[in-house]
């Protein structure tokens, strides 16, 4: 399963939009093979039948109800953000829209 | 003055509620003690003198008044930078949170507050809470009062080393996979992961979202279970949590009486791998529980070897999902925005430049495990694994009340050991880990100096969800039995930190 | 190449995905509101905005309008669903996930019958419906700068979030089949039968133009009904009910034209531009995105009931074929008076009139004649038209009074859509009151009669039919304001001619 390439690296930081430069991928894919390597050993586990557990608390149907609740006062949303215009967050521009 | 930094938080509690000295003397005490001390140990990121003593004298008007805000009233604390406080900075110890200030408070904060608890500041931890050291913090290590020379433990190292130091007599901190209980350990001190929806998540800024917990940390099991009561309980903006009754845990650690009761040794959780000091003082500890009357049984989880490798795929691919928000648009660090690059590449920018190496290995390895191809063999089994150890854990509490173990395989090592060997730095967790995966609650307790370096050794003992009183009934029992035989708390027996910056 | 050539040479396959934003009060994840055209970011809370720490809490109301839409659609309802999270990076996605639902949709499986006029009469097409599935919407970004105010060639973009959380329904068919030359208009009658039946379950206001529902046409061809799919493209936000028999027709013959000049369709998604009515090239998806959908941890299953989905579906109104056939014996209309009002998109309104207190013939003569040309020509729905029912009521209570006709009940018309809110206020700031006053009347007619003497002995000839031109002259000299039948009376009189023969 395991053997992590540099290449992997590159397209797995651009999936996580992470600038690594070209000279340490090769650092990172050998640690992440590492730990893969270590990690790997779940997969003797015989497993098939057994039901995969997200929750740690067997709970369901926890719903809110449909009532307003208190939004953020004027200008706070904004009040964090590294650049701002007229009350939004202005960001460098998009190169295609979803 | 400095006498009220080596109280308890009890006794600073009965002191402040009978008006024997006021909430803003002990907050300043403290404060003092941190000027003092924290240039050595540099448990806080940020200290809040002005805010502390604000909350203090509130908390003293309202004794005043006849109305003490709650079983702590005046009693201040350090809070971890995991979590959210209106108008503090707020880090998390990374780069990429420099300067943000949380329009809003954590549900815990909000109970803190509403208690009277002065918040002295914020302690230091690993980026993003990964790690097991402090070492991974942007704003550089926590230092043990132990033994400067040696890491707190982590992620929670501030939180840990600020009440080792005297500089605040309780903390809070956040577990995800043993960053309450190993800093514990570690530091002599008492650290409990409570039951996985027991106290609200909302504000506490996520690691993974399926094993975090926050909880209280102090030098005494009951100091430990009054914060415990204070910041427990149901808060519906946090789908996950648990609404029933809080688990009557200062009860509990005020009854401390084990006679009759059945503790489980995980046969997993110790021998190779686990230093002789440790496996030494954990040894006593269990004749400790047998001369009190309870029986020691040994049960076997056999999933348990699996439970790092589970652990190390589950909680970087929650992670590398929950830090995908850091991105320099809404809060926080920007990079590179020199108006020709394009959102995408000034995103990439940023999150390399805000993120430390540990926390970008974490979102590569989760961001691979979540892959396409990879998903079923990586996250789907890890998830299975998962199953598996909390149906261990729920054989073998059919046969005991609560389970026991090492808290950690080792004392505290030395700041820089580890730093370049993640593996090695993840084995830390080895015996706290099985325990968030299962969402049960955790408690590590001090149960002596190992022989070898004179470091404190914790024991870790484990209950089932929603049980988290029995901790503290099997905690008190055996910290009462140590504080008899050592004519003190284990605590006090820490060399002084040499005063003056 | 035209449609007609391109339809004998190929065989379409159409898919369409919905997506209808509720009308909920609140956001799905936060209580923040989800009114329309709120101040930039006004709306927004550390939810939605996606702030270290908050939490989502799923919103019942959005849940009940899932099953419901499901259940309208004839869908299974899962037994047990969750919510998933859809990993990639975006500006207008403040947690650069979408909470969405993945594998474990809360409905699939259903239905939708449409009727479409072929050459062979009404044929009803059946469209599979695969799934409906819960998720949120985005924020909205303008894109500024450069010449266009599109997103290419723009300088920079300024993010507004008050739309991001807002609960979404999406609705995905299964590849329709079978349509040949009618797919333009059965992908049109869907989204207009699928709009009747949300706005009946009164889940959303169905607003096309304000994007309360937006629909992306997937199409691809084939040589023949039984050969494999070809590849499709993704038209995106095809944004009203013209622009999707607009855009399916125009995808028909570009992409014909592409196969039969050899060329091959590329796997991408398309922009609709309903200005030119022509589609082009977006983002290519040749490389298919790893969205790394997990679990989301921070939410709990959903477990429908069969007492709780049967109790939604006793609030299901009635069937849309089922009513249609029902109104048009309690109306004593015919089955192409019925059509005139589904096709101007009618049928809501009128029975909101009707109820209100209209008679059902005024209510239909208002809203598909001329309401309905008015709507056409300004390209928007009739509900966005500033005519209420209210209105309608008061404009036939004025004509049945006899102070108004016709006539100048177009007038009223005309002042409230041009801003005005009362009716009385229009009638009387306008001076539009039929004149009752036999006086004037009398005056206008001896005017009209002494221009032109000839028509008197004309009439009284026993002409009749010449009255009109006098009629004619006195409604013009009294701006419309007349009763004609009046005049008519007077004249006769005024001439001694008797109208009965």
């Amino acid at each position: 399963m395991s053997g992590i390439s540099q290449d992997d690296v590159a397209h797995l930081a651009h999936l996580a939009r992470i600038d690594i430069p070209s000279d340490q991928l090769g650092h990172y894919a050998k640690q992440l093979d590492a730990i893969l390597h270590a990690v790997e050993q779940i997969s003797e586990v015989a497993a098939d039948d057994v039901p995969a557990m997200s929750h740690p608390v067997p709970m369901t149907n926890v719903f809110r109800e449909d009532i307003p609740g208190v939004s953020l006062a004027p200008g706070l949303a904004v009040a964090s953000a590294p650049a701002v215009e007229d009350d939004r967050f202005r960001v460098p521009r998009i190169l295609d829209e979803e | 003055m400095s006498d009220l930094t080596r109280l308890t938080a009890a006794q600073l509690a009965e002191k402040i509620a009978k008006r024997e000295v006021s909430s803003v003397e002990v907050t300043k005490a403290h404060l003092e003690r941190i000027e003092q001390v924290d240039g050595q140990v540099h448990a806080f990121l940020h200290v809040d003198a002005e805010g502390a003593l604000a909350s203090a004298t509130a908390a003293d008007n309202a004794i005043a008044d006849g109305k003490p805000l709650s079983v702590l009233a005046g009693v201040p604390l350090g809070l971890k930078d995991v979590l959210a406080s209106k108008g503090l900075p707020t880090t998390c110890g990374s780069k990429i949170l420099e300067g943000w200030i949380p329009p809003y408070d954590a549900t815990l904060v909000t109970k803190l507050k509403e208690a009277g608890i002065p918040i002295l500041g914020k302690t230091n931890m690993d980026e993003f809470a990964m790690g097991s050291s402090t070492e991974h913090s942007a704003f550089g290590p926590t230092h043990n009062p132990w033994d400067l020379e040696r890491i707190p433990g982590g992620s929670g190292g501030g939180s840990s080393a600020c009440i080792s130091a005297f500089e605040a007599p309780m903390s809070i901190g956040s577990d995800t996979g043993g960053s309450i209980r190993q800093p514990a350990a570690v530091t002599g001190t008492v650290g409990v992961k409570p039951t996985y929806g027991g106290v609200s998540r909302y504000g506490l800024i996520a690691l993974a979202s399926s094993l975090d917990q926050a909880g209280p940390c102090a030098r005494t099991v009951l100091d430990t279970a009054l914060l415990h009561s204070v910041i427990a309980g149901y808060d519906p903006k946090d789908s996950t949590s648990i609404n029933q009754p809080v688990p009557t845990v200062v009860e509990a650690a005020k009854l401390g009486d084990i006679k009759g009761k059945k503790i489980g040794v995980i046969k997993e959780l110790g021998g190779e791998g686990y230093q002789a000091g440790v496996t030494a003082r954990f040894e006593e500890a269990k004749q400790i529980i047998e001369s009190l009357g309870a029986e020691v049984i040994e049960v076997s989880c056999p999933s348990f070897p699996y439970a790092l490798g589970a652990y190390y795929l589950i909680q970087p691919s929650e992670a590398s999902s929950n830090l995908a928000k850091y991105d320099g648009i809404r809060f926080g660090l920007r990079v590179g925005d020199d108006g020709t690059k394009s959102v995408e590449q000034v995103m990439s920018a940023t999150r390399a430049a805000g993120f430390g190496s540990e926390v970008i290995r974490r979102i590569i390895l989760g961001t691979y495990a979540l892959s396409a191809g990879y998903y079923d063999a990586f996250y789907g089994q890890a998830q299975k694994v998962r199953t598996l150890i909390k149906r261990d854990f729920q054989a073998a509490f059919e046969k005991v009340d609560v389970l026991i173990s090492p808290t950690a395989p080792t004392t505290a090592f030395k700041i820089g050991e580890k730093l370049d060997d993640p593996l090695a730095m993840y084995l830390n967790d080895i015996a706290t880990i099985p325990v968030n995966l299962a969402g049960l609650p955790g408690m590590s307790l001090p149960i002596g100096l190992a022989a070898e370096d004179n470091l404190p050794v914790g024991l870790q003992i484990i209950a089932p969800a929603m049980a988290d009183d029995r901790l503290y009934n099997v905690g008190a029992a055996i910290e009462r039995e140590l504080v008899n035989k050592w004519g003190g708390h284990l605590i006090d027996q820490i060399p002084d930190l040499v005063g003056g910056k | 190449m035209k449609f007609d050539e391109a339809i004998t040479k190929f065989d379409p396959v159409l898919g369409l995905e919905v997506h209808v934003e509720l009308g909920t009060k609140t956001k799905m994840f936060c209580g923040c509101s989800t009114e329309f055209g709120g101040e930039p970011n006004s709306q927004v809370c550390p939810v939605c905005l996606g702030l270290p720490g908050a939490l989502p809490a799923v919103n019942k109301i959005g849940v009940e309008s899932a099953i419901r839409i499901g259940l309208a659609l004839n869908c299974e309802i899962a037994t047990w669903c969750r919510f998933a999270r859809k990993n990639y990076f975006y500006p207008d996605m403040p947690k650069n996930f979408q909470t969405s639902q993945y594998d474990e949709p809360i409905a699939f499986n259903g239905y939708l019958d449409v009727d479409v006029d072929t050459d062979e009469g009404r044929k009803t097409f059946r469209v599979d419906i695969e799934r409906a599935h819960m998720e949120e919407d985005t924020g909205k970004n303008s894109h500024m700068g450069g010449a266009t105010g599109r997103i290419h060639g723009a300088d920079y973009s300024l993010v507004d979030y008050n739309r991001a959380g807002i609960p979404l329904i999406e609705i995905v068919t299964k590849p329709i089949e079978n349509t040949g030359k009618y797919a333009p208009e059965v992908a049109k009658a869907y989204v207009a039968a699928l709009r009747d039946i949300l706005r009946a379950l009164e889940v959303s206001d169905v607003k096309m133009e304000q994007g309360s529902l937006r629909c992306d046409v997937n199409l691809s061809l084939r040589e023949n009904p039984t050969a494999q799919f070809g590849t499709r493209s993704e038209t995106k936000n095809v944004n009203s009910l013209r622009s999707v028999e607009r855009s399916v027709r125009y995808e028909i013959t570009r992409q014909a034209a592409r196969l039969t000049a050899g060329e091959k369709i590329v796997q991408e998604t398309r922009h609709w531009h309903e200005d030119t009515g022509i589609t082009t090239s977006g983002r290519s998806k040749e490389q298919a995105e790893d969205y790394r959908y997990f679990p989301e941890p921070d939410l709990l299953p959903i477990e429908p009931s069969r007492e709780w989905v049967e109790e939604l579906r006793k609030t299901l109104p009635e069937n849309p074929a089922v009513r249609r056939t029902r109104l048009m014996a309690e109306w004593g209309i015919s089955e192409i008076e019925m059509q005139n009002v589904i096709n101007a998109g009618a049928l809501e309104i009128i029975l909101e009139a009707i109820n209100a207190g209209v008679s059902q013939t005024a209510a239909r003569k208002w809203w598909t004649g001329e309401l309905s040309r008015i709507a056409n020509d300004r390209g928007v729905e009739l509900d966005s038209l500033s005519i209420t029912p209210a209105h309608l009521l008061r404009i036939e209570t004025l004509i049945a009074e006899g102070s108004l006709n016709d006539k100048l009940a177009r007038q009223v018309i005309d002042g409230l859509l041009s801003g005005e809110t009362d009716v009385d206020a229009v009638v009387a700031k306008r001076g539009l009151a039929v004149v009752s006053d036999d006086g004037p009347l009398i005056e206008a007619i001896d005017a009209a009669l002494a221009a032109d003497p000839e028509v008197a002995e004309k009439i009284k000839s026993g002409k009749l039919q010449a009255a009109g031109a006098v009629v004619g002259a006195v409604m013009k000299a009294t701006r419309g304001q007349a009763d004609a039948s009046r005049v008519r009376e007077l004249l006769f009189e005024r001439l001694g001619v008797s109208e009965q023969k």
